[in-house]
């Protein structure tokens, strides 16, 4: 009798592998761990189960008016988001004129995708051509007056356009601003150090909408009696001050990683103070701040919902104008259906941004770690 | 032999060279930026006088002093429409600083709890930790307000068809009435015993400390200071022989009188920054957990220590001096959330006194200004503090 032969192969227990396996090492390890999970289980099945219901089986699809979803016990009003989407998108912008907007979209993706995609080349050309040929040619657009195109006032504008409008003039106004701010602030001139620290501390210090009634009610004071601009702008300048501040700190936070041996081996080549801040340290403290300029951009385009404590309708503003003004469309689950409809458009927005944040972290880590 | 003539002088120095000099340049850089910040504010002032002038503004706090005229929904100290615009800003103040010290605590238990959950090891819980995380910050603030004060609050039933909770309280449209605790003459014991406890237990614990440092010895300090906390109070309580009686609401012709009255507004603005701070501190503290190293759990557990006990004793400590210097952030934020009140119109101090008072009396830079420094001191404040815990429980190398 041979005792070489290899023992049976004893197969794992069934119930530690498979569905059942896992089930038991992830959602019921201990008794506490079950209770938890059947806590959990059942949240979600409130939770889960009501939206279902009040999104889908209650809800309803069509009709006129708040009429059609006034009955007992219904769910989201669908219609109403349906009827207003024109409105929530450009706000009063005239029909007729909504093209440039679309265009203008149209542009900025052309622009953007190629440049936030990895490995598509021309990355030069195509910053180049959304920092400097893009906004000349948004700007025209949106707001007409040349080339034929008649002008549309500020005053119609709303819904995302007016949300998009602020954000992304908001951070690329600020970003200069933010850059000079940060390399104000770590100066060895104390003047422009003290006056860049009591400028980005002050900032940060107030809330956003104490800067919006600045901008709203005291910059008009401060100008020549006989300038005026309109409250857009106005809006603009405040958020543009805010996100500067902030922007400035992140930014700090780059150019602190830089090692000095870069800025001492600027000094060794000849170089100015321009060429090895520009040069040198600039282009490589950017490049390390990319997640936290994107995180700032997200934070800046959540509060663009502020301005409607100004008088400006942003999607927020206007899904608030139309649910709580809108006696057409009066039915008692009308508010809960616009906010819906906005908090998702505000979630894909952001949530995108902050996947997108994340990716670059990682590939940014990524070539660290080489 | 001749001697060179040796010059006395420092080498001249032509005007190329002194603006190719690092300090000179400097110099100059700088005495620009104060004639430009001079002028831009000569501008500013003379600009602002004219226009002031033109439009018939006052200027100066005189206006502080003069009757407000409006009443305030929510008050924490006495006011009523005769009082001063003054007494109506510190009403506002006293507002903001309520919802903003009751959000901050609610927000880091919640925050914590959240956080900890994200790390679980029950798939299920940190799954769900995730999806409040990731809903809610990626949200605007002001959208989760409306959302609880329009969809929710708002849409609750008039007050003859009141929720009825326990204890007597109610839930409708005005608020949420909660019975009001009357103290009776005797009840200066409880407080009294309160202090006596917290003094007791702030020495217990530092005895205890000297003692477990000298002789290793442990000595149950939670549950003593609990007692001491709890206990003395319920002791004084139970002496002075129940000196409470409560204010329960009454429903009195078409709405609850008397009781607490908790308006919906300060509801929806807590839960709103509330929940909207917990994901971000959620965030923060599940960072800073996994900031410690795996290396110290390990060593917990090779001492024997369970897994709770590891967390609350090895990584908690550890992970607080990360977590701090961003909570504070996070505190900060949410106070000056507590601004966006003027949107669904809690009467905090943006809402009373840059939105009421201002349009009242069209002072806007003395309004603004004072708005704003309100914010900058309570910033500054707190940051002065949070350094300060900040050091106490940072690292000390030896």
């Amino acid at each position: 009798m041979t005792t070489d032969a290899a023992t049976p192969e004893i197969r794992p227990p069934r119930l530690d592998t498979g569905p059942v396996g896992w089930m038991k090492k992830n959602l019921f390890a201990t008794p506490t761990d079950s209770v938890l999970t059947l806590i959990g289980l059942y949240l979600i099945y409130v939770l889960l189960g009501g939206f279902i219901d009040w999104a889908i089986l209650r809800a309803t699809w069509t009709g006129a008016d708040g009429k059609a979803c006034s009955w007992e016990g219904a769910g989201a009003c669908w219609p109403f988001i349906w009827n207003k989407l024109g409105l929530f998108m450009n706000g009063r912008y005239p029909d007729a004129e909504r093209w440039r907007i679309y265009l203008t979209y149209a542009l900025a993706l052309g622009g953007l995708v190629p440049l936030m995609v990895p490995g598509v080349p021309g990355k030069l050309y195509l910053s180049l051509y959304m920092l400097l040929v893009f906004p000349v040619l948004a700007f025209v657009l949106l707001t007409g007056g040349f080339f034929g195109l008649p002008a549309v006032d500020t005053q119609l504008w709303g819904g995302l356009l007016i949300t998009l409008v602020v954000a992304c003039v908001g951070i690329a106004a600020s970003f200069p601003l933010g850059i000079l701010l940060a390399l104000g602030r770590r100066s060895k001139l104390p003047i422009i150090k003290w006056a860049s620290i009591g400028f980005i501390e002050i900032v940060r210090g107030v809330p956003l909408v104490t800067m919006l009634f600045f901008a709203s009610v005291m910059l008009p004071l401060f100008l020549p009696e006989n300038v005026t601009f309109d409250k857009l702008l106005r809006a603009l300048i405040g958020v543009a001050l805010f996100s500067a501040a902030y922007l400035a700190e992140v930014i700090r936070g780059g150019l602190q990683a830089i090692p000095r041996g870069q800025l001492e081996a600027g000094d060794a080549l000849g170089l100015s103070y321009p060429q090895k801040m520009g040069l040198i340290v600039l282009p490589q403290a950017l490049k390390l701040v990319i997640p936290g300029i994107v995180n700032s951009f997200i934070a800046l385009f959540k509060d663009t919902s502020l301005v409607l404590i100004i008088g400006l309708f942003d999607l927020l503003g206007i899904v608030q104008q139309s649910v709580q003004s809108d006696a057409k469309w009066f039915s008692p689950s009308t508010s809960t259906t616009g906010y819906f409809f906005a908090g998702v458009v505000f979630w894909i927005f952001c949530f995108g941004m902050s996947r997108y944040s994340a990716s670059i972290e990682k590939r940014l880590g990524a070539g660290d770690r080489r | 032999m001749t001697d060179l003539p040796v010059s006395s002088e420092k080498p001249r120095r032509s005007i190329v060279d002194m603006i190719y000099d690092p300090e000179t340049r400097g110099l100059i850089f700088q005495v620009l930026l104060v004639v430009a910040l001079f002028a831009l504010g000569y501008e500013i002032v003379t600009n602002t006088i004219a226009n002031l002038k033109k439009q018939n503004i006052a200027s100066g706090f005189d206006f502080l002093g003069r009757t407000a005229g409006f009443d305030i929904g929510q008050r924490l100290i006495d006011y009523a429409p005769t009082d001063s615009y003054l007494r109506a800003f510190w009403v506002g103040l006293c507002n903001t600083l309520l919802v903003a010290a009751i959000g901050i605590v609610f927000a880091t238990i919640i925050g914590f709890i959240v956080g900890i959950a994200r790390l679980s090891h029950n798939w299920l819980i940190s799954r769900l930790a995730l999806v409040f995380v990731e809903v809610v910050r990626n949200m605007p603030p002001l959208l989760t307000l409306f959302l609880f004060y329009f969809a929710f609050l708002k849409s609750l039933p008039g007050p003859k068809q009141s929720i009825q909770l326990p204890f007597s309280s109610v839930l409708n449209v005005r608020g949420l009435s909660l019975p009001m605790p009357i103290w009776q003459p005797g009840s200066w014991l409880i407080p009294v015993a309160l202090a006596i406890g917290i003094i007791a237990s702030i020495l217990l614990g530092r005895w205890a400390n000297a003692r477990r440092i000298a002789t290793g010895q442990q000595f149950p300090v939670l549950w003593t200071t609990l007692g001491l906390i709890i206990g003395l109070p319920l002791l004084a309580f139970l002496a002075a022989g129940f000196p409470v009686t409560f204010d329960y609401p009454v429903l009195k012709g078409f709405n609850y009188q008397g009781g607490l009255v908790i308006l919906p507004e300060f509801m929806a603005l807590l839960i709103g920054l509330t929940i909207y701070t917990a994901s971000f501190i959620a965030e923060i503290v599940r960072s800073g957990i996994q900031g410690v190293s795996k290396g110290q759990k390990e060593a917990a557990a090779a001492l024997g220590f369970r897994p709770g006990l590891a967390m609350r004793l090895v990584v908690l400590p550890q992970a607080m001096r990360i977590v701090i210097p961003p909570l504070t952030n996070q505190y900060l934020n949410l106070t000056k959330n507590s601004s966006l009140a003027i949107a669904i119109g809690y009467p905090d101090l943006v809402s009373v006194f840059a939105g009421t008072v201002l349009n009242n009396t069209n002072q806007a830079i003395e309004c603004i200004t004072i708005t704003m420094g309100v914010y900058l001191v309570i910033s500054l404040v707190t940051s002065f503090f949070m350094n300060w815990f900040n050091t106490r429980m940072a690292l000390v190398e030896r």
